[in-house]
C-alpha cells in the first residue's frame, strides 16, 4: 500500500469528500491560495475555488457560527481553527450553540459542522500555542471527538466526520503531521467509537490518546525486553468512546495507563479510569495516569521535555505498576 | 401589520399572566412595547426570507408565521411545542415558516445569521435573513466579529437593534459608546437610527434594508429605537432600575394604541373593524392557551433523544 504523511491524508479525505458531495466546504484563516498554517488545504482552492476554501476574517467565534449557520441550511462546513488553543475564544458558538442546536429544537435542526484543530505540545509554542484538552468537550454532550494518531485513521476519521449528521471536534497533532504510515485509497471509513487494538499484551493495558500512541508502541517495546507485555489500546475517538474495548483489555491484564498530552487533573484519563472501575472494579489491581502535571505548557526547551510525557513517563508508570524499581531518570527524557 | 402587533402583545400579556400563575416556569422575556420593530420588518419578508432571533423572541416568532399553539405550548414545557418543550421561552424553530432560530446567549445569534446568508448565497438563492438582537448584544464581541464579516462578503443579512434602552438593568448611557447605528459605518455597513414605535417607519426602513440584500448589495444595520413595559422578565416592570414617569411617556408613544388612532383617522378601518380583529386575537391566544394546557409533557424516555442527529 503507498504511504501518505498524516498532513497528505487529511487533505485527501479533504479533497476526496469535497468532490463527493458539493455541499461540503472549507473555511477558517488562511486556508485558500496559503493552505492552512500547517498546510492540510494545501491546493484546494485550486480545484474548488474561493468559494468553497473560503478565507476568513481572524474571528473564530464568527467562523463557528458561520459554520453552524451554513450547516443548519443543509451544508457540511469544515471548519479550521488553527491552534486548538484558538478555541476557547469560540466558546460561544462552540459550547453554547453547535452542540445543543439540535437538542434545543427538539431534533428539528441539524448542525454537522466538522471543526479541525490541532494541538501543538512539543513544538517549543509555549503555554498558549500548546494545549490539548478533549477532556473539555467530552464534557459538552453533543459534540463527538476525534483525535487520530496514523495517517491511515485521520483519513477514515476524518471522512467519517463529514458524512455524518453531527458535529465534531476533530483534533489533529502537530508534531504528528510529518509522520508516515500506509493510507488506503480512495473509499475509506473509520467508524466512530470503535478502538484499535494496536498491540497485544497481558501485563498491563495502555489507553493512548493521539501523539501518545506512538510513544506508547514505542515503551511497549522497550518494556517486552523486560519481560512485561503490553496491550496498547488506541480509542481514536473519545466522544463516543469505546469502553468496551478497553474494560475487555482491563480485564484480561489486570491493569491501566492512560497516555495524554492533556493535562492530568480531570482529563482523558480520569474519565477513563472512572469508567473503567464503575464497571469492572474487581479486576483492577492498579491503574496511573501519564499526563502533564497541572501547570501551563512552558517555553524553554529544556522545561518543555521536563514537563512533556513520552515513552519513558510510560515506561516508568508501567514499572512502578509491575513492582519493578525505577530504572529511569528524569534525564534519559 | 396591526394584527402581527396585536398578536404579539395579546400573547406576551397572557405569558406574564400565566408566569405569575406559575403556569410557565423558568425565564421568559415578554416584547410588550416593542411589538412595531417585529411587526414593520417581517411585514416585508416573504416565507422563504429567514429569520434569527434572540431571547426576546415571541413575537419574532409570531410575526414570522410560527403559531400560537407551537409558541404556547413551548413555553408551557409541552411536547406539542415549537421545539417538542425542548428550548423553552428563549428557543423557536420552525424552518418552514422561515423562523431558523432564536438564541438565549445575547449576541450569539449574529455570527448565526451570518452562516444562514453565506448558505443562501451558495445557493444562489435571492432570499434575505433578518437578524434580530438588542442594544446589550452590540457590546459583545460576537456583534463585532460578524458585522465585519457579513460586511466584507457582502452577504444577504439585515441586522436589527432593537434598542429598549436597557441590557436587563444597566441603562444605554451607562453602557454604550457612541450610537449602535453608526457602528456600521465602521464596517462599511450603512446603519440606520429608527423610530421603533412606528410601525410604518419600520417597514419603511426595514424595506429599503431588506432589497439592499437581496440584490447583493450587502448588509444594513437597522437601530430601531423602542421600549419594553415589562422589566427584563415578567415579574415586574423593573422600578428598581427606572422611574414609572419613563415607562408612562414610553407607553404614551405605544405603538399599538397610535397606529390604531391613525387607522381610524385617515379612515382605513372603523374601530369596530379593529375591535373584531383585537377580539378575533383575543381568542385565538385563548384557543392556544387551551391547547397547550391539554398537551402532554414530553415523556422521561425522550429525555435523550434528540443529543445526537
Amino acid at each position: 500500500m503507498r504511504t501518505l504523511s498524516y498532513v497528505e491524508a487529511i487533505r485527501e479525505a479533504l479533497a476526496e469528500e469535497m468532490r463527493r458531495d458539493p455541499k461540503v466546504f472549507i473555511l477558517g484563516e488562511d486556508v485558500g491560495q496559503y493552505g492552512g498554517t500547517f498546510k492540510a488545504t494545501k491546493g484546494l482552492i485550486q480545484e474548488f475555488g474561493p468559494d468553497r476554501v473560503i478565507d476568513t476574517p481572524l474571528s473564530e467565534n464568527a467562523i463557528i457560527g458561520a459554520a453552524t449557520g451554513a450547516a443548519i441550511m443543509g451544508f457540511h462546513p469544515v471548519a479550521e481553527i488553527m491552534y486548538m488553543d484558538f478555541l476557547n475564544e469560540c466558546g460561544d458558538q462552540l459550547v453554547n450553540h453547535l452542540p445543543k442546536l439540535h437538542f434545543m429544537t427538539g431534533g428539528k435542526l441539524r448542525v454537522p459542522v466538522v471543526i479541525r484543530t490541532q494541538y501543538s505540545l512539543g513544538r517549543n509554542t509555549g503555554a498558549q500555542h500548546s494545549q490539548f484538552f478533549p477532556s473539555f468537550f467530552m464534557n459538552t454532550p453533543g459534540i463527538m471527538v476525534a483525535t487520530p494518531s496514523t495517517p491511515a485513521d485521520a483519513k477514515g476519521l476524518l471522512k467519517t466526520a463529514i458524512r455524518g449528521n453531527n458535529p465534531v471536534l476533530f483534533i489533529e497533532s502537530a508534531a504528528l503531521y510529518t509522520t508516515k504510515g500506509e493510507v488506503p485509497e480512495g473509499e475509506f471509513n473509520v467508524p466512530f467509537g470503535e478502538a484499535d487494538v494496536k498491540l497485544q499484551g497481558h501485563d498491563v493495558t495502555i489507553v493512548a490518546v493521539s501523539r501518545m500512541v506512538r510513544e506508547a508502541l514505542s515503551a511497549a517495546e522497550a518494556l517486552l525486553s523486560d519481560g512485561i507485555s503490553v496491550e496498547v489500546i488506541d480509542p481514536r475517538t473519545l466522544m463516543p468512546l469505546d469502553m468496551e474495548t478497553i474494560v475487555t483489555s482491563v480485564k484480561k491484564t489486570g491493569r491501566l495507563v492512560t497516555a495524554e498530552d492533556g493535562i492530568k487533573t480531570s482529563g482523558v484519563g480520569a474519565e477513563i479510569i472512572a469508567r473503567t472501575m464503575e464497571t469492572a472494579m474487581g479486576y483492577v489491581e492498579d491503574a496511573q495516569r501519564v499526563a502533564c502535571p497541572d501547570i501551563p505548557a512552558p517555553f524553554s526547551p529544556p522545561l518543555q521535555d521536563a514537563y512533556m510525557p513520552g515513552k519513558y513517563t510510560i515506561i516508568e508508570a508501567v514499572k512502578g505498576m509491575m513492582g519493578i524499581h525505577k530504572l529511569v531518570n528524569a534525564d534519559c527524557k | 401589520m396591526y394584527e402581527s402587533m396585536l398578536k404579539q402583545r395579546l400573547l406576551d400579556e397572557k405569558v406574564v399572566e400565566l408566569y405569575k400563575k406559575g403556569l410557565i416556569q423558568g425565564i421568559a422575556h415578554p416584547c410588550l412595547g416593542q411589538e412595531a420593530v417585529s411587526a414593520g420588518v417581517m411585514a416585508n419578508l416573504s416565507k422563504e426570507d429567514l429569520v434569527v432571533s434572540n431571547h426576546r423572541g415571541h413575537g419574532h416568532s409570531l410575526a414570522k408565521g410560527v403559531s400560537e399553539r407551537a409558541m404556547l405550548g413551548e413555553l408551557m414545557g409541552k411536547e406539542t411545542g415549537v421545539c417538542r418543550g425542548f428550548g423553552g421561552s428563549m428557543h423557536s424553530s420552525d424552518v418552514e415558516c422561515g423562523m431558523v432560530f432564536s438564541t438565549a446567549i445575547v449576541g450569539g445569534g449574529i455570527p448565526l445569521a451570518v452562516g444562514v446568508a453565506l448558505a443562501l448565497r451558495m445557493n444562489k438563492k435571492t432570499n434575505c435573513v433578518v437578524c434580530f438582537f438588542g442594544d446589550g448584544a452590540c457590546n459583545t464581541g460576537a456583534f463585532h466579529e460578524a458585522l465585519n464579516m457579513a460586511a466584507v462578503w457582502h452577504l444577504p443579512v439585515v441586522l436589527v437593534c432593537e434598542n429598549n434602552q436597557y441590557a436587563v438593568s444597566t441603562p444605554i448611557a451607562k453602557s454604550t459608546s457612541g450610537h449602535i447605528y453608526l457602528r456600521g459605518e465602521g464596517y462599511g455597513i450603512p446603519g440606520q437610527l429608527v423610530n421603533g414605535m412606528k410601525v410604518l417607519d419600520v417597514y419603511e426602513a426595514a424595506s429599503i434594508a431588506i432589497t439592499r440584500a437581496k440584490k447583493g448589495e450587502g448588509p444594513t444595520l437597522l437601530e430601531c429605537e423602542t421600549y419594553r413595559y415589562t422589566g427584563h422578565g415578567p415579574y415586574d416592570i423593573g422600578l428598581d432600575y427606572r422611574t414609572q414617569e419613563e415607562i408612562d411617556r414610553w407607553k404614551a408613544r405605544d405603538a399599538i394604541i397610535t397606529f390604531e388612532q391613525k387607522l381610524i383617522s385617515q379612515n382605513l378601518a372603523s374601530s369596530q373593524e379593529l375591535q373584531t380583529i383585537r377580539e378575533r386575537t383575543r381568542q385565538r391566544v385563548e384557543e392556544a392557551l387551551e391547547f397547550a394546557q391539554r398537551s402532554p409533557y414530553p415523556r422521561k424516555e425522550q429525555l435523550s433523544e434528540h443529543v445526537w442527529a
